[in-house]
Order: structure tokens, then C-alpha cells, then sequence
């Protein structure tokens, strides 16, 4: 066996050049050579009480997987994060891992934790991944509203149990924010198809097309025989700020301008897709999909892409890695700033000029923190007087989503809160008997990991209910 | 997939269509729409139900010929298959209770417009209907409204079928009559809707106006169908895939509605000229 690496930094993960890569939408991180992963996982203390696996919302057995890429056993390493997650591939690369199972890395406190994410898609992209054992058939059916992460891990989950598992898509693709919501430069959509053929391969069914609330409702699915049905319908209807011209030819909520470029295509050469690009391109916000949104307008050729958010670079919610790419990309950032009303063209002389009505600009004003309040919490303040206009030609939105309603109005007797998130017990069950809910719908806009998270527990909870009902 | 099952040319631009899909069929409402793809990596088109057969499990489509995606559509034959047709999608139109109800329909809009006065026809309102076309080539669907209307008035901009004029001028003239109704509804291109609403206001009638802006996933995730509402003064942003697409025609904001409408004007244009040049060359 190699000697332990006593290396405090961890190795660097091989990146796309940032220039070329700003106008490609191939991807950014181009994973770790043999060498480079045996290299790492010698970093791993193989803890007995191994915090990291705390960490991880889906308790991947981290440092036994590790222990297995050290001696380049990678089938192996493959079949240990397996047994508890169903989207390796992915999660090695959109988990934001920092605050996660490397926050608890003992090698973090003298130096840099092991680059657990990093492993985690070396070994999931380079396994064959053998389909896991499955149970024999039970006899039960089960319904999954969505195809997002949730829905997949659940389904994952269940079918491994001997379920029958059929999940309901209303998009044309199988995915949901991993296909129409997270660009192909950091998560390409091969990976997605890999992992959704792979739970076909396993026996789940994917009924595309499918609206649940108005195509068949929850009602229908339990009177055609399914005997539970988990809600991972994600998040609704995207937050505008309400502030004027946000309804201008040129403003887009980041949902519509990523599921313009990655599900409908747009991002391709010859695409059917119409979207606006080049120019001057505004993003307002600061989490992960505004980064996202910001990288994917440079790589259709904005000439300049700016970040507006409200508060400073300390209180930006983004994965720091993602900000650390915009940022070598040449993504600019305009912080404490707030938009207050984007300014569109209009002649007066022609109403009928084309022009009218579309974005030419932004108007902001500069912001400053209040000291903290009883929380902690430095809320943005504007400053009186400090307007200013930048110019603009299109305005992205990606200041988060509200649920949709659409579960909710056609289910009677779905308990939601006050923002109109489905409440849940610890089990992910719902108001309703059999029927489980969790990611987005449940938690407003979340990660991966946590919506997967949340899809296994609820896989455990059904399991258990259906076993005790017989 | 999705099979074709019975296609008629309506007019030189106007083509309907039935569509198997059962599902959709079983559930689908006056006034709600579905959304259908020609191709793989085709867009995704959003069009109003202008009518459904639950046995057969059909679901049937009226649609004009305006960009390449839908040029590609009218090109498919009975028989030929549609990979992606989704529905129902939106809110039914509201018709229950309705004793005396007034129609009016624009163009390919009369194909929306159809299903609603033929279900409260059903429900036993007294429907009156005004249908209105560029010209005569373009008439679609006399008769079938000729079947479910009290009184049925047919205009044209040219004056070559019906009488003259546009849809408001026998609006106005019932009004000037005295003519009562519980509702309006109307269907059909944006600045025709705005005039119907503005000729409606003065009497008070609720006038109800269907909203057709550019959409894509239908179910209240993207937010590019969204219009504004004033209500009390107030501006509201609300979704037409959710929250209608049937809105309250007072409350709507027509000129912003009319300017997003032709957003990606310029971009379809050179999109059906490519495809009519590509398919030119085939047939």
C-alpha cells in the first residue's frame, strides 16, 4: 500500500483553462487522475469514529470507500457509496461537500480536508457499477411526483427493496433541476441519463409527460392500486422583486433562462430555442443558481456577465468553489447593490419601433450593513441618495422560488405552512396517510444532497409503513 | 408517443388535429391547454383544448401556422406520431351558473373559444356568439358555432363573408340596445381582446379574456408566462400556466402583455423561413 500522505493541501482538482472555458459549456472540472486519486484518499486518517460520515446527509460510509480507492479497488469503492446513495456521479460534483462531510474532516483542522467530493466522482465515473442487488418482487406498487433528485433516490431506494416503482415526469425529460436547472458545464446531462438508465435498468418505470394534480391526481394514483406516493415536485414559481420593469422584453427568471439553454438546448449552435444573449447581462442574487445562471450567459456570449447582490462577498450563499470559478471566468460582482428598477427603451415618436420595451439598464443603489441584531444578522440597508444606473440588455432573476401551488389545490387534506411548503414529520410523512413529500417542495430552494437525503428517509418511512399495514 | 389520429386543413393556415392521448382526454376542461413537441429538441408549443372524446380517449387541436414549430406540425399526416403532448394544463374556464353568456372569438382564437360555448350550450345558457376573420379564406368552425349559439354574428375586416367590420361594432351596437349578459368572454388576439374589454367596460359585464403568452413548462416553474394585473391600482405579477390562463379582462395590462408577446418575434421569423426553405426542398 502506498505511505500515508501527510500533505496538508489537498490535491488540486485538473480544470478547463478559465478563458477557454468561458465560451464552451463543456465541463469545468475534469476529475482526478489514478495517480492524483490514490494520492488523496492516502490523505484519509481512516477514523474510527469517522465524523465525515455524520456529515453527509445520506451517511455514505466515506472513509470505508476511501480505504478502497487506496489500493485502486474502485468496484469496490463504488459498491460502498452504493449501498447508501443512488447518484454518486452527481452528488461527487454538486454536493457542496465544504459544509458538508469535509466540514468534518479531522486533516481539516491543521490543514485542507480530504477531497472526499472529489473521490467520491472519480470513483463513481469510473466504475462499471454493477446494478445493485435487488430484492425479489414484494407485490407493492409506490408513486414517485417527480423525477429531481428526491424522486430518484426514493425510487432508487424502494425498487432495490423489491417495489414496484413507477415515477411520474410532467417534462418531456427525465431529471428535473439536474436536466433543466444545473448547467452541462458543471453537471453534464450524460450523467443524469446514466443514472436514470440505470433505474430502469433495475426495473423503475418513468412516465413522462405526466402532470400529477391535473393529469391524474394523488387520489387516482392510490385507486389505481399504488399504496404510497412520495411528492418531490420541487420548487414552484420564481421570486421576482416587484420592483418596475420586471416585465420588459429582456427580463428572465434564472429558471427560464437555464431551462431555455439546458433543457430546451439553447446553449446548442443549432438549437430551436430562442433565447437573449450577448451584451450586457445582469444576474440579481448571490446563491448557487445565480452563479449558474451568471456562467451560462458568458458561455453564450455575453460580453460582460454582473453579478448584483445585496449584502458582501461574506454573506454570498453560493458554493465558494462556484464563486471561485464565476470569478476566474471573469464573472464581475457588484455587491451591496439592490436593483430598484430596471429601466427598458422607449421612442415616444414610434410606438410600433420593435425596440420599445425592451431592457437598456439598471437602476441600483448602493446598500450597507446594519450592525448585527439580536441573531446576529447584518441586514442590507440602502443608502439614502447613492442611485445608479448600470447598463443592461438582459436581466436575469435568481432570487429563489416559491412551492407550487399545483400539488396542494388538487390533494384535500395536504397540511402546507405559511410559504406554502408541504409539511412533513422526521419520517417525510405528509398530513396525509401514505403519502411522503421532500427536496424543494418541502424545504423551498435547497441542495441535491438534501432533497436525496430527504427522498431516503422517506424511502425507509414507506417501507416500514407498508411492511406494518399488511 | 403520441398518435395523430384525424387531421383537417381548416383554412390555408388553420389546421386541426386529434390527438391520442387518453390520459389527457379523460380530464381535459373548456379553456385549459396542453403542450405538445413535433420533435426531439423540438419547442415546446403551449395550445388551448378546442375540444376532447373521452371514449376515444382524443383530444382535439386547433392551431395556425406561425413559426417553424408549428409549420413542422402541419406538415404531419393521420397516422404520424408527436413525441410529447401534455395536459391538461391550467385552470378550467368558469361556467357553471351562467344563464345568458357572450362569445367573442378572433380568428384561430374561435377555435378556444368553440369548446366554451358548446359546453355552456350543454349546461343550458343562452349563448350568443361573435366570430370575426381577416377575410373569408380564413372562416373557421360557422357552423359548428351556428350549432350551439342562440345568435351568431360573423364579421370580417374586408367585408367578403358576414358583414364588414370588427367583432366590437355588434358588441356595441347590442349594449346601445340594452342587451344584458352574466358574462363576456373573449378569445383571440391581444389587441382584439383589448378592444372587446374596453367596449364590455362601461356596462360593467365581467368580461373574461384568455391569455396565451409565450410558456414553457406549463406547470409553474419558469415564470416567462407572467402578466400583470391591476387590481385596486395595485400592480400584481400572476402565471397564466397557474394561476389561468382565463383572467379577469379588466384587470389586465394588454399594452405589456402585447410588447412581451412579440419578444422573440425576429428569432421566429428567421426559424420558419429556414424550415420552409428545408422542407421545400423535400416535398
Amino acid at each position: 500500500m502506498a505511505k500515508f500522505n501527510m500533505r496538508n493541501d489537498k490535491n488540486p482538482m485538473p480544470m478547463q483553462d478559465p478563458i477557454l472555458r468561458g465560451k464552451n459549456f463543456s465541463e469545468v472540472a475534469l476529475g482526478y487522475t489514478e495517480e492524483q486519486a490514490i494520492d488523496e484518499a492516502n490523505r484519509c486518517f481512516n477514523c474510527k469514529n469517522a465524523t465525515c460520515v455524520s456529515g453527509c446527509p445520506v451517511n455514505v460510509n466515506i472513509p470505508e470507500f476511501i480505504s478502497r480507492v487506496k489500493v485502486n479497488d474502485i468496484e469496490g469503492a463504488y459498491a460502498i457509496i452504493s449501498k447508501t446513495s443512488s447518484l454518486p456521479a452527481i452528488c461527487g460534483r454538486v454536493c457542496p461537500q465544504e459544509t458538508q462531510c469535509e466540514a468534518k474532516c479531522l486533516r481539516g483542522i491543521k490543514g485542507e480536508p480530504v477531497a472526499i467530493g472529489r473521490l467520491e466522482r472519480y470513483v463513481a465515473d469510473h466504475a462499471k457499477g454493477e446494478n445493485a442487488e435487488k430484492e425479489p418482487l414484494n407485490g407493492h406498487k409506490v408513486a414517485v411526483v417527480g423525477s429531481g433528485p428526491s424522486g430518484l433516490t426514493y425510487a432508487g431506494d424502494l425498487i432495490k427493496k423489491g417495489y414496484e416503482v413507477t415515477v411520474f415526469e410532467a417534462f418531456h425529460t427525465e431529471g428535473g433541476v439536474l436536466t433543466y436547472g444545473i448547467p452541462e458545464f458543471r453537471l453534464p446531462k450524460k450523467i443524469v441519463k446514466d443514472e436514470v438508465d440505470k433505474l430502469k435498468a433495475l426495473g423503475v418505470k418513468f412516465e413522462r409527460n405526466v402532470v400529477i394534480g391535473r393529469t391524474i391526481n394523488i387520489d387516482e394514483l392510490f385507486e389505481d392500486g399504488y399504496e404510497a406516493v412520495f411528492v418531490g415536485s420541487g420548487a414552484g414559481l420564481p421570486n421576482f422583486m416587484n420592483i418596475p420593469g420586471e416585465a420588459l422584453k429582456g427580463v428572465y427568471s434564472a429558471n427560464e433562462f437555464l431551462t431555455r439553454s439546458n433543457l430546451m438546448k439553447a446553449y446548442k449552435e443549432d438549437s430551436s430555442t430562442p433565447i437573449m444573449k450577448g451584451g450586457n447581462v445582469i444576474v440579481v442574487g448571490g446563491g448557487n443558481v445565480a452563479m449558474d445562471a451568471a456562467r451560462t450567459a458568458l458561455r453564450l456570449g455575453a460580453d460582460k456577465v454582473t453579478i448584483v447582490y445585496r449584502r458582501s462577498m461574506t454573506e454570498l450563499p453560493a458554493r465558494k468553489e462556484e464563486v471561485e470559478n464565476a470569478i476566474e471566468e471573469g464573472i464581475e460582482f457588484n455587491l451591496l447593490t439592490n436593483p430598484v428598477e430596471i429601466l427598458g427603451y422607449k421612442n415616444e415618436s414610434d410606438p410600433r419601433d420593435m425596440k420599445n420595451g425592451t431592457v437598456t439598464g439598471v437602476k441600483c443603489i448602493k446598500m450597507e450593513l446594519s450592525d448585527p441584531d439580536e441573531n446576529g444578522r447584518r441586514r442590507p440597508v440602502a443608502i439614502k441618495g447613492s442611485e445608479f444606473e448600470i447598463p443592461a440588455d438582459t436581466v436575469i432573476m435568481a432570487i429563489g422560488t416559491s412551492p407550487n401551488p399545483l400539488i396542494k389545490q388538487t390533494t384535500k387534506g395536504l397540511e402546507v405552512n405559511r410559504w406554502g411548503g408541504i409539511i412533513v414529520n422526521d419520517d417525510g410523512k405528509t398530513s396525509l396517510d401514505g403519502v411522503y413529500a421532500g427536496g424543494d417542495a418541502v424545504t423551498g430552494a435547497s441542495t441535491v444532497i438534501s432533497a436525496m437525503g430527504a427522498g431516503k428517509i422517506a424511502a425507509k418511512a414507506t417501507d416500514e409503513y407498508i411492511k406494518n399495514k399488511q | 408517443m403520441y398518435q395523430i389520429v384525424n387531421k383537417k386543413i381548416l383554412n390555408p393556415t388553420v389546421t386541426m388535429m386529434d390527438i391520442k392521448a387518453p390520459l389527457v382526454a379523460k380530464k381535459a376542461q373548456p379553456g385549459q391547454f396542453i403542450i405538445l413537441r413535433v420533435d426531439d429538441d423540438g419547442e415546446r408549443i403551449p395550445l388551448t383544448v378546442a375540444g376532447y372524446d373521452r371514449l376515444a380517449g382524443t383530444v382535439k387541436i386547433i392551431f395556425q401556422t406561425v413559426g417553424a414549430s408549428t409549420y413542422k406540425l402541419s406538415l404531419k399526416n393521420e397516422g404520424d406520431f408527436i413525441p410529447d403532448f401534455v395536459g391538461p394544463l391550467g385552470k378550467p374556464s368558469e361556467l357553471e351558473g351562467l344563464k345568458k353568456v357572450l362569445i367573442v372569438g378572433g380568428g384561430v382564437g374561435c377555435a378556444i373559444a368553440l369548446p366554451i360555448a358548446q359546453e355552456l350550450n350543454k349546461l343550458g345558457a343562452e349563448v350568443t356568439s361573435v366570430i370575426g376573420f381577416r377575410s373569408k379564406d380564413l372562416l373557421i368552425l360557422e357552423d359548428e358555432f351556428k350549432a350551439c349559439s342562440k345568435n351568431l354574428y360573423v364579421m370580417t375586416d374586408d367585408g367578403s363573408y358576414g358583414v364588414k367590420g370588427n367583432v366590437c361594432a355588434p358588441i356595441s351596437d347590442m349594449f346601445a340596445d340594452g342587451e344584458k349578459f352574466d358574462k363576456v368572454i373573449t378569445i383571440g388576439p391581444l389587441i382584439m381582446m383589448k378592444f372587446v374589454v374596453n367596449a364590455v367596460r362601461p356596462t360593467g359585464i365581467p368580461c373574461e379574456v384568455s391569455m396565451n403568452p409565450v410558456m414553457i413548462d406549463g406547470t409553474g416553474m419558469c415564470g416567462g408566462c407572467r402578466l400583470t394585473l391591476i387590481k385596486n391600482g395595485e400592480r400584481v405579477t400572476k402565471f397564466a400556466c397557474v394561476d389561468g390562463p382565463d383572467f379577469n379582462g379588466y384587470e389586465i395590462d394588454f399594452d405589456e402583455a402585447m410588447s412581451r408577446g412579440v419578444m422573440y418575434k425576429e428569432f421566429e421569423r428567421h426559424a420558419y423561413e429556414d424550415a420552409c426553405n428545408l422542407f421545400k426542398g423535400v416535398k
